[in-house]
């Protein structure tokens, strides 16, 4: 019988049964990965970013979190033109992560 | 002539003031309320940004003032102004005659059990930046056993006005990164969190450190504030926090959890300095004449300040200042 009561699933992050493997093997080639500080000029200038929902800051956030589907998913929108490359104050090599992350 | 200047404190403020006025051929004396000279500094492993051993500071300002009298274990009980300028009488009934007086007393650190829901003093495992600095020190603590998770919350009773400490206590989050490059020196294997608002990387080479803490160390800075910390049925931490930057809350078991505590003002000088007649800012520091040309003065002729007593300050600020406050009370006894 449907009484329309349901439960929502907690929209925590549980850090505790994170699986880390496609992030640290990432990490193996691209030490880089790690040195982010989340400034967003990646993001701000991203060619596929002012018309959808691609950033590579949240990129890096989802592999850290659990959620590497979607962190493929987004990364279709991405044309691989370079600029956040070129604009990382980290000199972060972005454009081949992205790569490496769809390999 | 030889002139006295009391200076109150004998941290790294009140010593590195008595050596330059001693140069400068002014008779300064220390009273120290502790045992030993050195104040906090004394107590501390490594300093940032570059991992320099304290003791090796502590001990070139030691030498400095081997021959500046020295009462430790003192306090300064009673202090008038008179028309030669200051009486000041000691725990141990000696009187002092000066001609200024520093206050140099510093700062305290936050009482972490004020902020309940880290669980200090409830949950064995969460510990205080001091005492952690205190293992690196000694390598004893018995909290620290081989753990496998760490995490640090910034801002431990420093931007929270539940506390009424709204202002941001400086040395917290390079000392954080320092000391959770430190942890995975010991324990290589150990994931080590820290969970900030802002990291302030104010300092020349402290924003190296931070790249080195991401780098070389691998320590994952996770920007939000720990809101609230749990036991489990294994005695390990449940800690709850947003991660801003992905706007997602999170949860986290850890082995270990250290509180970065702030600075609070050394409240035990409070009635002498009401006796000088320094106020208090509004963040409940001393109050100086100004924040720029006038930071070592006070409302009062003759009454100087320097260090941390006015404002949270790092080891070098501390130094800098106790500098300005020698040519200060000089130029202050040429005057008179």
């Amino acid at each position: 019988m449907d009484f329309g009561f349901c439960l929502s699933p907690s929209s925590h992050v549980k850090m505790d049964s994170v699986d880390l493997t496609t992030f640290n093997h990432l990490k193996e080639t691209n030490p880089d990965i790690n040195t982010c500080i989340a400034c967003g000029s990646c993001t701000a200038t991203c060619t596929a970013g002012n018309f959808t929902e691609m950033s590579f800051r949240r990129i890096l956030l989802m592999l850290q979190r659990g959620k590497e589907e979607e962190a493929k998913k987004m990364i279709q929108r991405c044309m691989l033109c370079g600029k956040c490359t070129l604009v990382c104050p980290r000199g972060i090599n972005i454009r081949k992560i992205l790569l490496d992350i769809t390999r | 002539m030889k002139e006295n200047i009391l200076i109150i404190g004998g941290g790294a403020a009140g010593m590195e003031a008595a050596t330059q006025l001693q140069k400068m051929g002014l008779t300064p004396i220390i009273v120290e309320k502790s045992e030993h000279l050195g104040g906090h500094i004394a107590q501390w492993d490594r300093l940032f940004p570059a991992f320099h051993p304290a003791k090796d500071v502590v001990d070139q300002m030691l030498n400095q003032v081997k021959d500046v009298k020295t009462y430790l274990n003192t306090e300064v009980t009673d202090i008038q102004r008179n028309s030669d300028g200051f009486k000041a009488i000691l725990s141990n009934n000696e009187t002092i005659d000066a001609k200024a007086v520093i206050l140099a007393t510093g700062f305290d650190i936050f009482k972490a059990e004020r902020k309940q829901e880290y669980g200090y003093g409830i949950y064995n495992n969460v510990m205080t930046s001091v005492e952690l600095e205190n293992f690196f020190r000694t390598g004893n603590d018995a909290r620290i056993n081989n753990p496998k998770k760490i995490g640090f919350v910034h801002c431990v009773g420093a931007r929270d006005v539940k506390v009424c400490n709204t202002y941001c206590s400086k040395v917290c989050c390079t000392t954080a990164l320092k000391q959770a490059c430190e942890i995975k020196e010991v324990f290589p294997d150990a994931e080590v969190y820290t969970f900030y608002m802002d990291l302030r990387m104010f300092g020349p080479g402290y924003e190296d450190l931070y790249l080195k803490t991401q780098k070389d160390f691998d320590v994952k800075c996770v920007r939000g504030r720990v809101c609230e910390v749990s036991e489990d049925m294994d005695g390990k931490l449940v800690i709850k926090a947003e991660d801003t930057l992905f706007g997602k809350p999170l949860k986290m078991t850890l082995d270990v959890l250290v509180l970065m505590c702030s600075m609070e003002k050394n409240k035990s000088i409070d009635v002498i300095q009401q006796k000088l007649g320094v106020a208090n800012n509004s963040d409940g520091f001393m109050q100086n004449k100004d924040m720029y040309l006038g930071m070592n003065g006070t409302a009062q002729d003759g009454v100087f300040v320097a260090g941390a007593c006015t404002a949270p300050k790092s080891l070098p600020d501390t130094i800098g200042e106790a500098r300005s406050v020698a040519t200060q009370v000089f130029n202050y006894i040429n005057s008179k």
